[in-house]
Order: structure tokens, then C-alpha cells, then sequence
């Protein structure tokens, strides 16, 4: 019997990809964010807030994952901002070459931000790199405080957490301090904001996370 | 529910390896996954039986090594395993601690038997 060292991630031809689309980036100073987070927390909203805000000229665009609809393209592509749906028909989490496929036609040149949308789900998009700078998981205060403990690996993998919907914090047993430690125990000095859609709470601070994380990607402001 | 997905890849890798080695006949797969990988590993091997069944892999088996998740302290530079999310240094006891490695999802080896007469 004898050995075959193979010393291969599992997903390398994933990553062979995701490095092709991290050195394009890179060349057009595109920022890429992965936003992952389970069904419902909110991810779409955040994301329709967030286009709301920029100025008209942000030169931005999202790439939106579903299993199966075109949704949330269209409550996206409202803002006015370029928006393409991928749909994974029924796969669970978004790969780097749906990444490649859905760029074609798209100058990334002209863009300053490309937003990933992942599919909704807390486990499977973890193991995918899609090229990006970061990782940013959404968090929202009606799934509870133990979620990073039940869900370590997208905690441990995002540098962001942002827990959402905390206008809905008295009505539901929530214990931020517990969620933040929690949070801490999966992934220390993760950063963490807190915000909620519906009063626009920490938006400013989510946008300025984006603006300055933008900055020390690509080492410029945007133009 | 990507373990499918994953079991695929390497079944993908073990096939292209099999075209480097005719020669061989491969008997184990021996794979490292972190406990923070995502991977759920009863799901895993569930998916690679579904997949190898009926096929020239069907007796291939997959060995998997958990790779704890491992964190290194900011103030003294140790080392260490985290068990149940305690990321205190257990030496300094400082909990100025990084996050090291733990997601592993890697193939570290074939293991092969040659085939009789092929010996070059
Ligand atoms: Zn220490």
C-alpha cells in the first residue's frame, strides 16, 4: 500500500476561480462583499437601504443569489443601480463560477462596489470563496443569541456581523450582550453593528464600515 | 444541505488523480476537516456513499481527521485548541486571542495499492 500525497483544498478548482476573480478585481479596484446570512434576516432589506443611501453616482452594483426566484432583483433594481438575480436552481449557497458567469456583460472598471447577496443560508455559502474582501454575516435579533454557537463556521469565516432588526429588541428574548460574547467566543475581535432597517438605526455606521473597509482593500478612496 | 456539492469535488479530484496513476488502485481517501469548517461530516459520507454506489468507486472509503479549531494568543504567542469556544490563552490566560485554523476542507492523501503486473 502506498501513500499519493495530494495536500488539495476540497474545493479547489472553487478557488482557482475565486483567486481569478479576486486578481480582477483587483486590477479594476472593484471592493467585493459576501453577505451570507439564514432566510429572513433580513439581507435584502439591508441591502435595499443601503442603495437608498448612496448617492445616485455610486458606481455600485449586486449580484443577488436565490434558489429559486427573481425577487429580490426586482425590489433591489428599484434603487436604480445595475442588479442581476442568480439563480442557483435549487443549490444552496453561490459558487465562484456563478460569480464569473454572471459578471460577463458587467465593466467592472465602472464599478467601485460589487455586492454579493448570498443565498440564504447560514452553512453552505461558508465554504465558498466568490473572490471577495470580506465576508459579512447577517444576524437578525428574531433568530436568537445562540446562533453564532449553532452556525460557527460563517462567524468564524465573516469579518462583519451585523444584527439586524433590533427595533424589534423589546418584544423578543434577545440578549445582545450574550449575542456579542457569543459572537467573540467564534471569532475574536469580529467587528459587529448593530441596525435596524426600519428606524434606520446604525445605517450610517454600516455605510461608513463600507466606505472605510472599501479604503483599506484597495488603498484609495473612491474616486 | 452542500455536502453533495462537496463529496462531488472530491470524487472530481479523486478521478484526476486517477488519470495520473493508471497504475494504482486507489483504497482510501484521506481528507482533514476543521470543526468550524461548515462541514457536517455524518452528511458527508452519507453523500459519498449515495454517489459512489454502483460505481468504480464504490469501495473507496473516505478517511476524515476533525481538525480542532486552533487559536493563537496576541500577548504570549501560544498556541492552542479550543474546546467549547473557550478562547482563553491557557497559558498567559489572556483572552487577547486570533483565530489560527479550523476550517480546513482539504484532501491530504490518495492511498493506493499498486496493481499486480504494473510495476514498472
Ligand atoms: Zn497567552
Amino acid at each position: 500500500m502506498s501513500r499519493v500525497v495530494v495536500e488539495k483544498k476540497v474545493l479547489n478548482e472553487n478557488q482557482i476561480l475565486a483567486e481569478q476573480l479576486r486578481e480582477r478585481y483587483r486590477q479594476n479596484d472593484v471592493f467585493c462583499l459576501n453577505i451570507i446570512s439564514s432566510p429572513g434576516s433580513g439581507k435584502t432589506s439591508l441591502l435595499e437601504r443601503t442603495l437608498e443611501r448612496f448617492p445616485k453616482d455610486t458606481r455600485v452594483a449586486v449580484l443577488t443569489g436565490d434558489i429559486q426566484t427573481e425577487n429580490d432583483a426586482i425590489r433591489l433594481a428599484r434603487a436604480g443601480f445595475p442588479v442581476k438575480q442568480i439563480t442557483t436552481g435549487g443549490t444552496c449557497h453561490l459558487d465562484a463560477r456563478m460569480i464569473e458567469k454572471h459578471l460577463v456583460g458587467w465593466d467592472l472598471g465602472a464599478l467601485d462596489f460589487l455586492l454579493v447577496e448570498n443565498v440564504g443560508n447560514l452553512v453552505c455559502p461558508s465554504s465558498y470563496d466568490l473572490g471577495e474582501h470580506a465576508k459579512v454575516v447577517v444576524l437578525s435579533v428574531t433568530e436568537g443569541d445562540d446562533k453564532p454557537l449553532k452556525y460557527p463556521s460563517i462567524f468564524f469565516k465573516a469579518e462583519l456581523a451585523v444584527i439586524n432588526k433590533i427595533d424589534l429588541l423589546p418584544y423578543v428574548p434577545f440578549d445582545m450582550a450574550k449575542a456579542r460574547e457569543n459572537i467573540q467566543k467564534v471569532h475574536p475581535g469580529a467587528e459587529i453593528i448593530e441596525v435596524s432597517c426600519t428606524t434606520g438605526a446604525g445605517l450610517d455606521q454600516w455605510l461608513n464600515w463600507l466606505e472605510a473597509r472599501r479604503e483599506k482593500a484597495i488603498g484609495a478612496p473612491v474616486r | 444541505m452542500h455536502e453533495l456539492s462537496i463529496a462531488t469535488s472530491i470524487l472530481d479530484a479523486v478521478e484526476r488523480e486517477g488519470k495520473l496513476h493508471p497504475e494504482a488502485s486507489f483504497k482510501a481517501v484521506g481528507l482533514r476537516i476543521g470543526e468550524v469548517s461548515g462541514v457536517d461530516i455524518d452528511s458527508l459520507t452519507f453523500g459519498w456513499e449515495a454517489i459512489t454506489k454502483d460505481t468504480e468507486w464504490e469501495s473507496l472509503k473516505l478517511v476524515i481527521e476533525s481538525v480542532p479549531r486552533k487559536n493563537r494568543c496576541t500577548q504570549c504567542g501560544n498556541e492552542f485548541a479550543v474546546r467549547d469556544y473557550e478562547i482563553e490563552c491557557p497559558a498567559c490566560h489572556s483572552l487577547a486571542t486570533v483565530n489560527l485554523s479550523g476550517d480546513e476542507l482539504d484532501i491530504a492523501y490518495i492511498e493506493a495499492e499498486e496493481l499486480e503486473g504494473a510495476e514498472a
